[in-house]
């Protein structure tokens, strides 16, 4: 179901668990298998909860309960921007909207070629930097003008 | 003890008491949603608010300890303040279908709106609505009615022992579910209906049947397995509509399994049995009882006449109650026979004559709390005995108890085994001999010399054996349980000789789970051969002229089906008192007695901690039919027997008990001889047959939901996965099995079989051709 | 005067983060100088509680108490857990530390674990900021190859392992025992209190959980002792404080501040107002904090115990600056929205309720408002205030009744008029929209 390599990233994480505590791996896992999969299809959760020795409603439970984890395919790039108070008052709505303008989609909508997802996220701990976006989760970018949004999907574009 | 002052009441509450338990001890009601006396505390439904001196905030009852000179207010201004604003809360997102819900009339939320909520709603928004989901057969789901208590979530991981529901995402997202959709696949699901405080979860068989305030409630006793779960059985027009348990905190606490709850459903089978009939040249024409009656007791006159007494063989269901139990055998032993046995599906009777009395559970099963180390022998204990599976569960992840096993199988229990030794069943008794050699070893005591010659040597205990030991001597206070299968074993008094040994070289209780209502009464009663009688299974491997089947189907309910329905249909009479008519039945039987199952008739089991529980009927019978006790009170009468001259029921239980009960259990067995080990036959894998719960009784088996559960899966032939590469095999693939007979099956890999095994249940119509529990079976691909 | 940085100073280059650069600026020497001499534990907490360190996660808990809480001789594990998992609108400061000066949080915790007896640390760090965390097991994996984790530490008959634990985007975990159940696997649901943690923590341990920002004052404090960074600021408020300012100044960003700074000082440094416009109110402690229109808050300095007399709370330092042209009942929406989107659902008034306030307040935003929606508003955020298991209730009502108390007029001409008292949206240099 996963891959060796997935599968050694998450026996690296159980490791930094007491014996016998290996379901504090579950967010590792999850997040390290979905990387590899793209979203968290349901046969995914399992696999990871019979890894992890946890009834596969209980990572269910993880994996619905934080919201960076995908329960539905998405764009080979996810977007996920900012519109809480602080970045709302620096330019975050707006580079919401610039960007459902770029695309031609909605919150929570992808692109027709796959490419794009775009998502409204919350306080990404980042508020200084606003407008402030993640791309795929794990990076992310500031001080989001149009023009340094122009340039990011130009560069995704290329991937 | 500490002091407390509620509402102005001073009480002493125990150490370690919340609020909620103090003011429950004084009988003051604070109300509540999530918690539950037998959960976790969640204190998440904020319903239990109070108002406490000194706190800033009101506190919830359910989670604040109670300290010393604490005073508290559970109706005051600020506590009502509280509760009413939760109330609200709860109301926001709830629908107003009351009319249409099964839960109206006994609804927590509902009965709590009318103190504590208000005559209009102040929430305008639009109302969350959440999709039903499928549970599974028997329970239903409205999912918008849920109020997020979680009291289903703590139970199913709590005490069902695997976690089958949570609740996913969060905030006013926050649903319960299972993962993808599944059905609850537990023997306990049903008490999750009780549990929710509300309509979200329902009774799916109940549905809609009736409003619950119709419902005339009368207490029985579960007829199914050996524990005798205390009931209230809802009638409407007299006939059963719903079961729930009656709390007994010294058996079933709150709890039910699925079978007790939902088995009356095979009350309204199309296959009761109503009338009396008899077969006259192939076919069957009903009759009064007059006419039955009279034909019984002319030919079994005339078959003792002739033959005398042991052309006769009584063989009775072990749910069969006190009351028809020791009419039976007096009537038996009035004609003259001590051909007399209700269990049916033992193999092994060499004990009868070194036992030294009923057996029992050996302990009452409240002690199951603080037992350190529990040994079970031969078990499928979480199907045969659900809720002292849950019991030992609860001890062994609460108290850490922990729990051992030797056997042919390992099925999940869902409960931690510390040790396990599994061994095919040939194996079992010189599995338990190493077991008490390593107990021998580490507790540095000896075994009785009888046995010690036939312990193995110390290079052959095998390490779960030893680990098996070690369990048992690492506890002070200790059970040695023998299951179903061990007591069904071909060598069964040997493994109840082993078992008295490590018990006693453990300083441990020895005990048996039983495996039905009255699988202990049976004993009490004398429903047992007497000296020069015939067995169970003698009656079958001997042929006898005539027979009377009391409760069991011939198929089914034997150690060996197939030889049982050719015995009996060779038979010159066979009279079968039973509540149901099959067609084995009518294959074996010349006369069919349509009699009461337990909710038509007033009866007893004796449970397997020795507690008499009567009943009264709680509906009218349906047809002729008749209770058993009357039908062979006047059967003796017909056959003009001394002493069945009965008024009532509680006088023949006064007969059948007159020796009292406490005396006479008693579990300890003198010497068996060591048996000669058959050698399995090559080639072959030796048969496991587990009696599947939902199989396991007349009643049982026609209970619709029941039999859409997955434990009423059809039979399948369950190997390691080792096995089947061995043959050729393909998990899912067909195969054709032979034993007596041959049947064909789908095989399925199953690590929790021992090697060289295959497990194959029983009591199911899939599996009666292959012949005995026991024994030798061939597998081949087809 | 007010600006006397420490957890920051020098932090700035692509190198700082590094051990080599941490130690070259004095990092690890109040770990090696405990080790050395064996300080005793309660020394250290003596000097902790000398130093008027408050919990800078939001709570201002007396850090020195709250370490003498452990039970020190309680046999077996004893935990120790950072909580990184920064989300409250606002509050951006841990992630700046954990960027420029992650050494000085794993020696407070190391430091922290010597005087409590701990085995086992974790990290907890915010999920959005994935790149941080990688950053923080590098830096981990340079401690430990410098012997100053794991096993025998610096040569010592004293250990401690510290691993980072990735969270993945639920705001709630800010809360320490959430915090706790998320780093068990599962949902971050808070726990009822008591037991507390110090009795009954992660795996039902004693555990000690701090904000990253207290790990990181520890080491400082043990350098200039514990007078000293008292007086740094006022009595009771010691020493210095990382403050996130954001919103409608020039310079958005991290200062670290002398406790008892003025707020016009802070304004000051972070550029002024954008645009030359004028401060209207300020959120002056994370999105939680009652906000305060801006006659209350130019006269408050920067401390726990002046901003709560000012009816608000000092929290985590997060300053959410919003000048004339915003509209409070949209502001308030998006608030209110945050916390109906993060609201465990564990328990009913803040499950139930937090979606009832966002649901009202966006009616009235979209000029659907009712009379009496106010009072309403009121009376729901007063139902789940003091109700509920954990905090989240009280942040969520805090905002609603305090927009609703200082902006009243807003919200009513929202209702009357069913538009905006301020212009909707304002064009600026740049295209960019502001609120």
């Amino acid at each position: 179901m996963l891959s060796q390599e997935s599968l050694r990233q998450i026996d690296r994480e159980i490791a930094k668990y007491p014996p016998g505590r290996q379901q504090s791996a579950i967010m590792s896992a999850l997040r390290i298998a979905q990387v590899e999969k793209g979203w968290l299809p349901k046969e995914v959760i399992e696999f990871v909860a019979d890894y992890l020795s946890m009834p596969p409603i209980a990572a269910y439970e993880v994996a619905t309960f934080y919201n960076m984890y995908d329960l539905r395919p998405v764009g080979r790039h996810k977007i996920t921007v900012c519109t809480n108070l602080p970045c709302a008052l620096s330019g975050g709505v707006y580079a919401a909207e610039y960007l459902k303008k770029r695309l031609g989609i909605d919150f929570d909508e992808t692109t027709p070629d796959g490419k794009f997802t775009l998502k409204e996220g919350e306080c990404m701990g980042a508020c200084g930097d606003a407008p402030v976006l993640l791309h795929n989760n794990h990076r992310m970018c500031g001080f989001m003008t149009t023009e340094k949004i122009d340039q990011l999907l130009a560069e995704l574009e290329r991937q | 003890m500490l002091e407390i002052e509620i509402d102005g009441k001073t009480i002493q509450a125990p150490d370690g008491s919340t609020v909620m338990d103090a003011a429950a001890l004084a009988g003051i009601y604070i109300p509540h949603f999530c918690y539950h006396k037998k959960l976790s505390i969640a204190a998440s439904c904020r319903m239990c608010l109070v108002q406490v001196e000194k706190a800033p905030k009101p506190l919830p009852a359910c989670a604040t300890p109670v300290t010393n000179g604490m005073r508290v207010w559970t109706h005051s201004e600020a506590a009502v303040k509280a509760q009413k604003g939760v109330m609200e809360f709860l109301l926001i997102n709830h629908p107003l279908d009351c009319p249409v819900c099964d839960q109206g009339g006994e609804c927590q939320l509902q009965d709590l709106a009318v103190g504590y909520g208000g005559a209009h709603s102040r929430y305008r928004e639009e109302k969350r609505v959440w999709i039903n989901k499928d549970l599974g057969p028997l329970v239903a789901s409205d999912a918008s009615r849920c109020i997020n208590c979680t009291r289903c979530v703590r139970f199913t991981a709590e005490i069902g022992g695997l976690m089958e529901l949570g609740q996913a995402f969060r905030g006013d997202h926050a649903e319960i579910m299972t993962f993808m959709g599944r059905a609850l696949d537990s023997e306990l699901s049903g008490n999750v209906i009780d549990l929710c405080p509300v309509g979200a979860l329902t009774s799916k068989p109940f549905r809609f049947s009736a409003r619950t305030w119709e419902l005339s409630r009368r207490r029985s006793v579960s007829p199914h397995d050996s524990l005798g779960a205390n009931l209230i059985v809802q009638t409407k027009h007299d006939v059963v509509r719903r079961v729930l348990p009656f709390n007994n905190e010294r058996l079933n606490e709150c709890w039910l399994t699925d079978k007790d709850r939902f088995s009356y459903e095979a009350l309204a089978s199309e296959q009761r049995l109503t009338l009396p009939m008899m077969c006259e040249r192939d076919t069957w024409h009903t009759v009064s009882w007059q006419i039955a009656l009279e034909f019984i007791a002319s030919a079994l006159q005339s078959i003792t006449r002739e033959q005398g007494g042991q052309a006769l063989g009584a063989l009775a269901s072990p749910h069969a109650t006190i009351e028809e139990l020791h009419l039976l055998q007096k009537l038996m032993r009035g004609l003259g026979s001590e051909n007399i046995d209700f269990r049916l599906r033992q193999r092994d009777f060499r004990g009868d004559a070194v036992r030294g009395g009923a057996p029992w559970l050996g302990m009452s099963v409240v002690d199951i709390h603080d037992l350190h180390s529990l040994l079970v022998i031969g078990s499928f204990l979480r199907k045969d005995a659900p809720l002292l599976a849950q019991k030992v569960r609860h001890s062994a992840y609460r108290h850490g108890l922990r729990v051992s096993a030797v056997g042919p199988n390992a099925e999940d229990w869902r409960m931690p085994v510390a040790a396990r030794a599994l061994v095919a069943p040939s194996a079992m008794v010189a599995a338990l001999a190493a077991v008490a050699a390593a107990l021998a070893e580490e507790t540095g005591r000896t075994v009785t010399e009888r046995l010690a010659r036939r312990l193995p040597a110390a290079a052959d205990i095998s390490g779960e054996a030893r680990a098996v030991a070690q369990s048992l001597a690492s506890g002070e206070k200790n059970a040695v349980w023998l299951g179903n299968f061990a007591v069904q074993h071909p060598r069964a008094a040997e493994l109840h000789l082993w078992a008295q040994e490590i018990a006693r070289l453990s300083g441990a209780a020895l005990g048996f789970i039983g495996e039905a209502a009255n699988s202990t009464g049976g004993y009490l009663v004398g429903a047992v051969p007497g000296e020069g009688g015939l067995d169970a299974r003698a009656m079958i491997e001997s042929p006898r002229r005539a027979y009377l089947l009391f409760g069991a189907e011939p198929d089914l309910d034997f150690a060996d089906g197939a030889a049982t329905v050719a015995t009996l249909a060779r038979a010159q009479l066979v009279v079968a008192a039973s509540a149901f008519d099959s067609p084995a039945l009518r294959q074996a039987a010349d006369v069919l007695l349509p009699i009461a199952p337990f909710t038509e008739t007033p009866g007893t089991f004796v449970n397997c901690i020795g507690e008499a529980q009567s009943f009264n009927a709680v509906a009218r019978s349906r047809g002729e039919v008749r209770p058993g006790w009357k039908v062979l009170r006047v059967l003796g009468n017909f056959l003009e027997l001394p002493g069945f001259d009965h008024e009532d029921f509680e006088s023949v239980r006064d007969e059948a008990l007159a020796g009292g009960i406490p005396a006479r259990l008693d579990n300890a067995i003198g010497d068996v001889p060591e048996a000669n080990a058959p050698v399995p036959r090559a080639g072959c894998l030796q048969r496991i047959a587990d009696v599947p719960i939902h199989f396991a009784d007349p009643l049982a088996r026609r209970a619709p939901s029941l039999q859409k559960t997955a434990d009423a899966a059809p039979p399948a032939a369950r190997m390691p996965a080792a096995m089947l590469a061995e043959l050729g095999v393909n998990a899912g693939d067909r195969v054709r099995v032979r034993g007596s007979g041959a049947v064909e099956l789908h095989a399925v890999a199953d690590e929790g079989v021992a090697p060289g095994c295959v497990r194959i249940a029983a009591a199911h119509a899939a599996t009666v051709a292959l012949g005995p529990m026991h024994g030798d079976l061939s597998v081949e691909r087809i | 005067m007010s600006a006397h940085a420490l957890i920051l100073a020098g932090a700035g280059g692509e190198r700082a983060w590094r051990l080599q650069d941490y130690a070259a600026r004095g990092g690890y020497g109040a770990l090696r100088r405990i080790i050395a001499e064996k300080t005793p534990p309660e020394a250290i907490i003596a000097e902790l509680k000398t130093s008027g360190l408050r919990g800078r996660g939001g709570a201002g808990f007396p850090t020195g108490l709250k370490w003498s809480f452990m039970p020190y001789a309680f046999p077996g594990d004893k935990y120790l857990v950072c909580n990184s998992d920064e989300g409250e609108p606002g509050t951006f400061k841990d992630r700046d530390i954990l960027r420029c000066n992650p050494h000085a949080v794993i020696e407070g915790m190391i430091i922290g674990a010597w005087v409590m007896g701990c085995t086992r640390g974790y990290n907890y760090i915010h999920g959005e900021i994935f790149e941080i965390y990688q950053r923080f097991e590098e830096a981990l994996e340079e401690a430990r190859a410098a012997g100053l984790l794991g096993r025998n530490i610096l040569g010592s008959d004293f250990s401690f392992e510290l691993f980072a634990h990735h969270g993945y985007g639920a705001y709630i975990c800010g809360e320490e025992t959430a915090l706790l159940e998320s780093l068990e696997g599962k949902k971050g649901q808070p726990r009822f209190k008591p037991p507390f943690p110090a009795s009954y923590g992660l795996y039902g341990k004693p555990t000690t959980i701090n904000n990253t920002e207290t790990f990181a004052s520890v080491p400082f404090i043990l350098k200039m002792g514990g007078e000293a960074f008292l007086d740094l600021g006022k009595p009771n408020n010691g020493g210095t404080k990382i403050f996130s300012i954001s919103g409608h100044v020039r310079h958005p960003g991290n200062y670290e501040l002398n406790l008892g700074t003025p707020f016009p000082e802070l304004l000051a440094m972070a550029g002024g107002m954008r645009a030359g416009r004028k401060l209207k109110a300020v959120i002056p402690g994370g999105s939680s904090a009652p906000v305060l229109p801006a006659s209350v808050i130019m006269d408050c300095t920067l401390d726990f115990d002046a901003i709560s007399k000012a009816g608000s709370m000092l929290g985590s330092g997060a300053v959410i600056v919003m000048d004339e042209t915003t509209c409070m009942v949209r502001a308030l929406e998006r608030l209110s929205y945050f916390y109906h989107e993060e609201s465990c659902g564990q328990c009913t008034p803040c499950r139930e309720g937090t979606g009832w306030l966002y649901r009202v307040v966006r009616r009235i935003e979209r000029g659907l408002g009712k009379p009496g929606d106010l009072d309403l508003l009121h009376s729901v955020a007063g139902n789940i205030s003091g109700r509920t298991i954990c905090a989240l209730g009280d942040a969520a009502a805090g905002p609603v009744q305090s927009f609703v108390k200082h902006f009243a007029d807003e919200f009513a001409y929202h209702i009357e008029n069913k538009k905006c008292l301020v212009p909707p949206l304002v064009q600026e240099a740049g295209s960019q929209i502001y609120m």
